[in-house]
């Protein structure tokens, strides 16, 4: 049975591919594909039902299926597309097979519905599959790309380290702020780690509790950890939650910060009343860059 | 009265995602960015005793629009272990999970209603207000 159907399907194909498409034009109006150009549209439709009818023929050739997913994908076209084009597909050869038989019972009807959805149900699958491997991979590209900006620890000076933080800190964050912290400040023997969270956007209770056992744990290895960047609403929250800060310096600015850690080293900032020329071009060269 | 909004916490990006929707209507509502912060921090103080304790549970947001005065409502539901001991947790510096134990006393002082419901084995339902100003 299943291979008459299909003979009857492949050799009407032209027939079945002219109420496609115009059932694939009908849903075009108003709906996602409403911005794409019909030359692009209808060039798209015919690869498409080309790609049905081939792999209905081959049975299993996966090869066209992927390359026309690969298509969509890069067109950015909503997987609805795919979806909604193979349901028609579907109902349309269903259609088409019944339409050219004389005797209908009830078991035939089910076994024309039992065949083609068995030739459409492999192509949908591998559809879906495509996209949302596609999905999975850009989703893991930008989890790998955040994990890189997550804890950068900078030398700005000998002995000064400053660590940036900008985003929210998860426990797996916090974790990698701790490491690199440690590390960095035995690496680059800085005697004052600056933490700036002017770019986080909540402290409650456990980042808070992160913060502490990292500059706790920094002061174990002989340096001195000042927080900088907290602004008036967070300092606020923090009191509000009853939390206590008082185990280490902490400044509302990275350039309080910086400056306290120069004292702590040792040094200081010292203006120039001359200003020289070639003190000047350094300046001016410097921000150019 | 003001439809709800919902947010189911399982993961822990989710707490992020109840903190941003939360503050974004604290924002519509009118809410200062000192207050805003207070909101977002409470909510991911209760959103992270959710994720924490419970594992699964919800937040759901409200918007109060009174005669006299605004606020934003939130209440945060589990199903998960419970509370043995009300005042204990209230208490500063108490917690289980070596944390420093300042989440639910910080949201009571947080916000400006606070009320906690719990049942040992059942689970916790803690509703929060604050009012704008």
């Amino acid at each position: 049975m299943d291979q008459k159907f299909k003979q009857s399907a492949i050799e009407n194909s032209d027939s079945i591919v002219q109420m496609w498409m115009e059932e694939i034009n009908s849903i075009k109006d108003g709906n996602y594909t409403a911005s794409i150009s019909d030359e692009l549209f209808e060039s798209t439709n015919r690869e498409f039902v080309n790609v049905i009818f081939t792999s209905i023929k081959s049975q299993g050739s996966t090869k066209v299926v992927e390359d026309f997913s690969e298509k969509i994908i890069n067109l950015g076209w909503p997987l609805s597309y795919i979806t909604d084009g193979l349901q028609v597909f579907r109902r349309v050869t269903i259609d088409y097979i019944l339409g050219q038989s004389v005797k209908i019972d009830s078991s035939y009807i089910s076994d024309v519905i039992k065949s083609v959805d068995a030739w459409v149900e492999p192509i949908i699958r591998q559809l879906v599959n495509e996209y949302s491997g596609s999905w999975e991979h850009i989703v893991s590209l930008q989890r790998v790309a955040l994990q890189e900006l997550s804890a950068p620890l900078i030398p700005v000076m000998d002995r000064i380290t400053v660590m940036p933080l900008i985003g929210t800190i998860d426990t797996e964050r916090a974790k990698l702020i701790m490491e690199n912290l440690l590390e960095g400040v035995i690496k680059h023997n800085s005697e004052v780690v600056l933490i700036d969270i002017t770019g986080v956007p909540v402290v409650d209770t456990m980042v808070a509790h992160h913060i502490i056992q990292a500059a706790e744990a920094v002061r174990l290895i002989g340096s001195t950890c000042i927080l900088v960047g907290i602004r008036p609403e967070i300092a606020q929250t923090i009191v509000n939650l009853g939390i206590d800060l008082g185990k280490f310096p902490t400044k509302s600015s990275l350039k309080k910060g910086f400056t306290k850690a120069l004292e702590i080293t040792g040094r200081e900032v010292i203006e120039h009343e001359k200003t020289e020329e070639n003190v000047e071009k350094l300046i001016d060269s410097l921000k150019g860059e | 009265m003001n439809p709800q909004s919902c947010v189911n916490i399982q993961k822990e990006w989710d707490i992020v995602g109840a903190r941003q929707l939360g503050r974004d209507i604290a924002r519509k509502i009118g809410f200062g960015t000192v207050d805003q912060a207070r909101i977002a921090t409470a909510i991911s103080e209760l959103a992270r005793n959710i994720y924490l304790y419970a594992e699964t549970g919800q937040i759901c947001f409200e918007v109060i629009d009174n005669m006299d005065h605004k606020g934003i409502s939130m209440v945060a539901i589990d199903n998960g272990p419970g509370i043995d001991d009300v005042s204990k947790v209230m208490e500063d510096g108490y917690s289980t999970s070596g944390g420093l134990g300042a989440g639910l006393p910080g949201v009571k002082r947080l916000m400006d209603d606070f009320d906690l419901q719990s049942e040992a084995g059942k689970g916790t339902r803690i509703k929060a207000v604050k009012w704008v100003r």
